[in-house]
């Protein structure tokens, strides 16, 4: 377990660095260059580009960009006149990671709980159901549903507000768009996997002890189907978080995501390499802590 | 029993033979196709398909607008009998744009499913059949690389690269969507490394690019085509994502992303032209995945219940 | 006497994509209390079909049983609510299977997989059920068993899995025990270690044995009665000694033949028995194993034999070599084979 861990962290530290070098090495390669503009006297571009380090050599720079990022500096926004990358993350991104935390939370109960149902009712109705439901959730993005439910809901029905943060009404479409892609995945991974359990031979061995159905799905499906689900949920956060980006943009709400996208747009540079820094070494973070739970849960690994 | 009429004499050779075929002879493409003929959602998704690729190709040809020519006097139509699916806020035809608009989005879907299988297959195929060094170091880099999330890389690889072209949105989507298909190709070619025939080809001296190319990965495809399948829904949903952050086509071209992202700020008004081409985008992510489905369970007899 | 277990005509068809495969074709046997028999063959001949539908185990769909009756204890076993049929899993009658590895959790403590039919069944507390589980542990003499029972499956031994199976089966004194190729999947050394086990279990626990292998090695070292099983129907009933020393269904001379023996002292030819059973998708008319008997008959192909009565205890075979009308071939096998009539 030790060792499966340590291999993990080392791979992890290994994708966040190579991560940062993509990202510089990528950054100097960019098109265009934020200070490039006729209405400015050329000696003052230099002093901006001077005072943003771009006049030394590249590799100078990069080494002083590592530097940085060690010291947890992630650079200065040129939008944002003289604010940190890091200074916008910590006003923006608690708002988007309550949102997808919201979001991840009911969607992993309610796809893992629609999976159980479709495998234990599969081929009978609940089954073709859930999954009508659950194939229209992944053939349907966020950035069709989104608007779609903001329409008739917010602005036919107005039983919701259609945008803004704050109330507890307010969080509950993005909420709802966020975690369709994965209630839907979920219902589907799980149904598979737990199939995949049912034809199992200790399954068989179960039912000649004489327990009852519940009990069996209870002791011993569950378990063994939710153990390969736990791969799923790295991928799962990724898609909530790249999901913020277009979900914040059409619900209006002030979270990191929504500032990506401007960036983006802005041509904002060192904003989008911190973010995508950011972003990048959090998603690299949530895949160690599942794969080490990984380890806890199932003994095979656990066990070495 | 009528033992009198019974025959004891001995049974001539031949007349039952213990070898017999048990069962009329199938190959394996025909049972494949067999099964697949038995899911009604895998074959109408076909049908489906097939009719989306023949109206992106012909549908621009139905009527004589182009997707580029503004018309002022035109603009902000609902559908009619002149521009079926209406008009946009330049007065460019809908129905054209909808299709040259899919033409955009299954290319790109295609070409950034295909090449970088393609790439995946070679690099994961070496590395399962020469084993030890080079497996080592391949499947490290590719550990490492996997960590990046793939969609963050395709948005700054498309700024570096100058976004706007399909070409540069297959090469961002090649550069990273490689790592998926040539760990699966890996573990796969380590499972039939040991399977008889490679054996037995390998006594009888096969090279082994021989043994890569000829055995070895066609033996793959199978799952393959099914990872394939599922993959380009995903890189569907990948070209709207980008067009919706701004990265996506640049107009005037269309693409189905594109399409949506210019009606959803206009939903209010029109929310026809929203609904249209997200009905296409849908329907296609749709057939591909129970096309996907269908064909994981007529490739993959275990999985048959 | 009344048998524990009594199983009369029994047919079983599973119904699949390409018709119906009649797996189990009218099927009789008993079973007395303290005695082990043994259902013989090869694969695919429908015993596991048969034993799977007496512990009331049988997947429907596909299968169902179409005809005949197991009474255990006198009381109809078929057909009985799922409620009642469960009391009687793992609790009066229990199995163990082939491949231990596949059949436990992999995720759950070998010593809760052992405690788990003894607190469904008896409702004990959890500290009784440890209680219990280290007995069943000490009497199978496994090893450390406060240390071994809360380890995983996959760190176990085959033979040790195997081992942790029959306590499993065992722990609620069940009055039948069915053990489908309980030794198939492990090493020859092991199988020995197992049969053993069982012999000695049986005596302790006070329980009977239903056998199910294609080993005749491992039967003659358990079993008292014999049934051997072909294509779905019993070819050959009898005591050990008989099929062992006095076979007469052509299939089992072949089964027999195929066993290496050390006893033997003329060095015979290692033999097989050559082509394929019947597919039982459309069951051939006449006798399923003219196709393969060296020596069929006309009859044979058309007529479905009836069994023929034996000297001995109960010894029957299901062939038409033994009608009156056959004695010139049954004289040309009994030549070949070496033995006098």
């Amino acid at each position: 377990m030790v060792r499966y861990a340590a291999k993990r962290i080392v791979i992890a530290l290994l994708t966040v660095f190579t991560l940062a070098t993509v990202t510089f090495f990528l950054s100097k390669l960019l098109p265009g260059d934020p200070f490039m503009n006729e209405k400015i006297p050329v000696s003052v571009q230099e002093k901006q580009r001077a005072y943003y380090g771009l006049d030394k050599p590249v590799v100078q720079q990069y080494f002083i960009y590592m530097g940085n990022l060690l010291k947890g500096d992630l650079g200065t926004s040129i939008k944002f006149v003289g604010r940190s990358v890091v200074d916008i993350i910590r006003e923006f991104f608690p708002v988007s990671a309550r949102l997808g935390l919201i979001a991840l939370f009911f969607a992993e109960i309610i796809g893992i709980l629609f999976g159980i149902l479709c495998a234990q009712y599969r081929n009978r109705w609940p089954d073709y159901v859930l999954m009508v439901f659950a194939i229209l959730g992944i053939a349907l993005p966020s950035m069709v549903v989104g608007p779609l439910i903001r329409y008739v809901f917010g602005v036919q029905l107005r039983w919701l507000p259609v945008g803004g943060w704050g109330t507890w009404q307010q969080v509950i479409m993005p909420a709802f768009v966020l975690g369709l892609g994965t209630i839907a995945g979920n219902t589907r991974s799980m149904r598979a996997c737990m199939l995949a359990v049912i034809t199992q031979d200790y399954i068989k061995t179960a039912r000649a002890k004489g327990m009852t159905p519940f009990r069996v799905v209870w002791k011993h499906e569950l378990k063994n189907s939710l153990v390969p689900m736990l791969a799923n949920l790295g991928p799962m956060i990724a898609g909530v978080l790249m999901g913020s980006f277009v979900v914040e943009q059409i619900f209006v709400i002030p979270g990191l995501g929504k500032h990506f996208v401007n960036a983006v747009s802005t041509l904002d540079y060192p904003l989008i390499m911190g973010l995508t820094i950011f972003y990048g070494s959090f998603l690299v973070v949530m895949n160690l802590l599942v794969d080490i739970l990984y380890g806890f849960v199932d003994p095979r690994i656990r066990v070495k | 029993m009528q033992a009198d009429r019974m025959d004891f004499s001995p049974l001539l050779g031949g007349t039952l033979t213990g070898e017999e075929m048990a069962r009329p002879e199938t190959t394996y493409l025909k049972d494949v196709w067999r099964t697949l003929r038995g899911r009604k959602t895998a074959v109408f998704s076909l049908v489906v398909l097939v009719l989306l690729v023949f109206m992106v190709l012909f549908g621009p040809m139905m009527n004589e607008y182009n997707y580029y020519s503004n018309d002022y006097a035109a603009a902000n139509q609902g559908p009619s009998r002149v521009h079926w699916f209406g008009t946009d806020t330049l007065g460019r035809d809908l129905w054209t744009r909808v299709w040259v608009g899919g033409r955009v989005s299954l290319l790109i879907a295609i070409l950034a499913t295909i090449i970088p299988y393609a790439i995946g297959m070679l690099v994961g195929g070496i590395s399962g059949y020469f084993g030890g060094k080079v497996d080592m170091f391949i499947m490290r880099l590719i550990d490492v690389l996997m960590g990046i999330p793939s969609l963050i890389y395709d948005i700054l690889l498309i700024m570096v690269l100058g976004s706007g072209s399909i070409s540069t949105l297959v090469v961002a989507f090649t550069i990273t969507g490689w790592l998926g298909s040539a760990r699966t190709t890996r573990g796969l070619v380590l499972q039939l490394k040991e399977r008889e025939f490679v054996m037995a080809s390998k006594t009888l001296g096969a090279s082994p690019m021989r043994l890569i190319l000829r055995h070895l990965l066609p033996n793959t495809l199978g799952i393959i085509v099914v990872g394939m399948t599922m993959t380009i829904p995903s890189v569907i949903f990948a070209e709207a994502f980008l067009s919706f952050i701004g990265l996506g086509i640049t107009p005037p071209n269309p693409s189905w992303g594109q399409l949506i992202k210019e009606a959803s700020e206009v939903f209010k008004q029109y929310p026809y032209r929203f609904i249209i081409p997200c009905i296409f985008v849908g329907l296609t992510m749709l057939c591909f995945n129970l096309l996907g489905d269908g064909l994981r369970d007529a490739l993959d007899p275990r999985l048959r219940t | 006497m009344q048998h524990v277990l009594d199983v009369r005509d029994l047919a079983v068809s599973f119904f699949t994509y390409a018709g119906e495969v009649q797996a189990v074709r009218g099927v009789s046997w008993y079973l007395d209390s303290h005695e082990t028999i043994a259902i013989v063959g090869e694969s695919g001949c429908g015993k596991s079909v048969t034993i799977q539908t007496v512990m009331g185990l049988l997947q429907s769909p596909p299968g169902r049983v179409k005809a005949g009756s197991v009474l255990f204890d006198g009381r109809e076993m078929l057909g009985l609510p799922a409620r009642e049929l469960r009391q009687m899993q793992g609790n009066r009658m229990s199995m163990i299977f082939q491949d231990p590895l596949s059949y436990l959790n992999p995720t759950m403590r070998v010593g809760e997989q052992i405690a788990e039919s003894y607190i469904l069944h008896n409702h004990v507390s959890r500290a009784e059920a440890r209680q219990k589980v280290l007995d069943m542990m000490r009497l199978i003499s496994f090893p450390e068993p406060e240390r071994n029972m809360y380890v995983y499956p996959h760190q176990l031994s085959g033979g040790q899995r195997q081992r942790i199976m029959v306590a499993m089966a065992l722990i609620c004194g069940p009055e039948v025990l069915f053990a489908d190729e309980p030794t198939t999947a492990l090493d020859v050394t092991i199988q020995a270690q197992i049969i053993e086990l069982m012999n000695e279990l049986k005596e302790k626990v006070h329980t009977s044995i239903v056998l199910i292998t294609h080993d005749l090695g491992v039967v003659a070292n358990m079993a008292q009665r014999i049934y051997v099983m072909y294509a779905g129907q019993i070819v050959e009933r009898g005591s050990a000694r008989d099929i062992f020393y006095r076979p007469r269904h052509p299939y089992t001379w072949g089964l027999l033949a195929s066993v290496p023996r050390l006893d033997q002292k003329q060095r015979r030819n290692f033999t097989f028995i050559p082509g394929t059973p019947p597919d039982l998708l459309s069951p051939p008319k006449g006798c399923a194993f003219a196709a393969r008997c060296p020596y069929a008959m006309a009859a044979c192909a058309s007529f479905d034999p009836e069994e023929a009565a034996f000297e001995g205890d109960g010894h029957y075979a299901r062939c038409f070599l033994y009608h009156k009308g056959a004695e010139a071939m049954l004289q040309k096998a009994q030549k070949e084979r070496g033995i006098e009539a």
